[in-house]
């Protein structure tokens, strides 16, 4: 890696995110084919998802340095946790968005208890909104930071656990079964999802990235003048 | 027995204790001093183990059930009585002769009369006393003792006074005080907090 | 090991003897789970399915159960009596344990008037739904202790907890739900087991660093 490219990290991150979401735009309204049934309202899905798999990302990332504030007690990891799940909380929410966007071109209502995926994201939302509840009650210090990794590492199990839940209670709540697109996609589809899932990454690690710098900055100007009260 | 360098903790956004240096060998007496809110509550509950260092570092040679802190709050259930209290203390730190050790300091600091009285009808004086007992009834290595003389009556004072000349010898003592005058035949070290 | 488990019982019977002088959560909870069966009595309209009802049984167990965890750590932390058992020897998950096992004791007490209340105001119990609540009641104590102590830390305590508890609440709801409502309630109850097992070794394993300070 260049030397430019390693002092220039964080706009490199987000000139490529900017590039491959364009891209990505321009590829999902020009050259992916339109699908038979479902027409122009299926070209949400290339958003919908990919911003849903960056939310997931988001979070195990936020767990993963949640268990590093645990076990390493690496420092600066529980400030890059709670980044992460607050980038995981912002692609979370507009998942729930488009998803509800989705299901009102597609079926007509604004919200649908048959998608496995929506209700799934309705849940974690709740939890990880709790997540910041939990921080600003909590006064900074190494309480917080355990409390917070604790929760977020709670978080990531309740994922699967979750979907289980959700997938069981199907059998007896009996909703209205909406007919969803298929999983097969045509190679040009796919090659337009990847893009659309590598531009959300993108900028998802960008504002990441971002966010992580201005709260270090906050902190260490915080400290700065401390030293000189 | 401990050690810290440049010993720092922070509240939040406030600095309570910064660029503690602290030495105290086994057997020291230690008298930490200074006016309340200087950190003095925040270094024992350090040494103590109740609270993590968020700056510099800290050794305490000692296990944690060889270590015997008296805080600002008792530490005893108010609903249950004293004998109750010793008694759930004596088996967590798997006290030798629980009930023997028990009788002997409630006796030894005036509270057998009292002993099957819930805690709660206690008097403030009687609950410093009764948080001595506690925090005496494992034969403690290391006495960590935040303003131990408060509350006390003469009595309880002069009582408190010949326990801890008693114990001079056999172990180590870091104790805050707002007297420390009363201390200083004890004292081998003094610490003081601007 | 054994050791271990003297702690946790000295503690567990610590917690129980202070309910048994104070009676304070436990009759809450009675009264509590009463009223709101009768408050879901009026909220389901008449032509409500039976199975409807099932459901309500465990809003009124969850809440219930949110009632009797939000005093759970109070003491400890307004007289700092956690200060004592931290100090202590013992192990801090031990803390957890009987701190969880004493709670189960109290949702237990109170179950044993709601499921006969349920029975007389709405329908009858199976063995299906009993086997669901006491899964169910080790899930909810089990995250319940860890998150009860996590929001006695902060400042709003009585408000956080509800928030912090129910979205992990939702999975027990769908598993004791399932068992009581659904046809092959064995899949229901194995996964309320699998959310116990799952749940119980994270709480067990976190609950030293969320009392530290």
């Amino acid at each position: 890696m260049s030397t430019w490219l390693r002092n220039n990290q964080v706009p490199a991150l987000a000139g490529l995110a900017a590039v491959l979401l364009c891209s990505a735009i321009a590829l999902v309204f020009f050259y992916a084919p339109e699908d038979a049934d479902q027409g122009l309202s299926q070209k949400i899905f290339y958003f919908h998802v990919p911003i849903a798999l960056t939310a997931y990302a988001c979070f195990g990332w936020g767990a993963w340095k949640a268990l590093l504030v645990l076990w390493k007690r690496t420092s600066g990891a529980d400030l890059e946790s709670y980044v992460a799940i607050h980038q995981g909380v912002i692609f979370g929410a507009l998942t729930l968005i488009t998803g509800s966007i989705w299901a009102k071109i597609s079926w007509g209502v604004w919200w649908t208890w048959s998608e496995k995926q929506l209700v799934l994201f309705l849940v974690l939302f709740l939890f990880y909104s709790a997540y910041f509840m939990l921080r600003f009650s909590v006064e900074a210090g190494p309480q917080r930071e355990n409390l917070c990794a604790v929760y977020a590492l709670f978080g990531v199990v309740l994922i699967p656990v979750s979907f289980l839940a959700i997938r069981l209670s199907q059998r007896f709540i009996h909703p209205t079964v909406f007919t969803s697109r298929g999983p097969q996609m045509s190679t040009a589809q796919f090659a337009t999802f990847c893009v659309a899932l590598a531009a959300m990454i993108a900028l998802a690690g960008a504002l990441y990235r971002v966010e992580l710098l201005s709260k270090r900055l906050d902190a260490r100007l915080r400290e700065l003048r401390e030293l000189l009260a | 027995m401990i050690h810290a360098r440049g010993l720092g903790r922070r509240f939040g956004e406030k600095r309570v204790l910064d660029g503690v240096d602290l030495d105290l060998p086994r057997g020291g007496f230690m008298v930490v001093t200074g006016p309340n809110g200087s950190g003095k509550t925040t270094l024992l509950r350090l040494v103590a183990g109740l609270l993590v260092p968020t700056a510099g570092e800290l050794h305490v040679d000692v296990a944690r059930e060889r270590v015997g802190f008296l805080g600002h709050e008792p530490l005893v259930y108010r609903e249950l009585t004293a004998l109750e209290n010793l008694d759930l203390y004596g088996r967590l730190y798997r006290v030798p002769e629980r009930r023997e050790r028990i009788g002997m300091l409630l006796e030894r600091f005036g509270l057998w009369g009292a002993r099957n009285e819930r805690a709660d009808s206690f008097s403030r004086g009687m609950l410093q006393r009764l948080a001595l007992c506690r925090t005496l009834l494992h034969d403690p290595d290391l006495l960590v003792l935040d303003e131990p003389f408060s509350s006390l009556d003469d009595e309880g004072a002069a009582l408190l006074d010949r326990e801890l000349a008693g114990l001079r010898r056999r172990a180590t003592f870091l104790v805050a005080t707002h007297d420390p005058e009363r201390l200083a035949p004890l004292a081998t070290a003094r610490l003081g907090f601007a | 090991m054994s050791a271990y488990f003297h702690d946790v019982a000295v503690l567990a019977r610590k917690d129980l003897r202070l309910e048994l002088r104070v009676r304070n959560t436990v009759p809450a909870m009675l009264l509590f789970v009463v009223a709101a069966l009768v408050v879901f009595h009026f909220a389901l309209p008449s032509d409500s399915s039976e199975l409807a009802a099932k459901g309500m049984l465990w809003v009124a167990i969850v809440f219930t159960a949110l009632l009797g965890l939000t005093r759970a750590f109070v003491a400890e932390r307004e007289q700092r009596l956690i200060d004592g058992l931290l100090l202590a020897p013992c192990d801090r998950s031990a803390i957890w344990l009987a701190k969880t096992v004493a709670m189960l004791g109290f949702l237990v007490l109170a179950e044993i008037v709601a499921l006969p209340a349920f029975a007389l105001f709405f329908s009858g119990i199976d063995g299906a739904t009993v086997a669901g609540v006491a899964l169910a009641d080790l899930g909810i104590c089990a995250v319940g202790t860890v998150l009860a102590a996590m929001a006695v830390a902060g400042r709003a305590r009585e408000l956080l907890l509800p928030l912090l508890f129910l979205p992990l609440a939702i999975p027990i709801v769908v598993g004791g739900v399932g068992a009581s409502v659904a046809g092959e309630s064995g899949r229901y109850l194995g996964f309320l087991a699998l959310y116990d097992a799952v749940f119980a070794i994270i709480s067990w394993a976190s609950f030293e660093y969320v009392v530290t300070e």
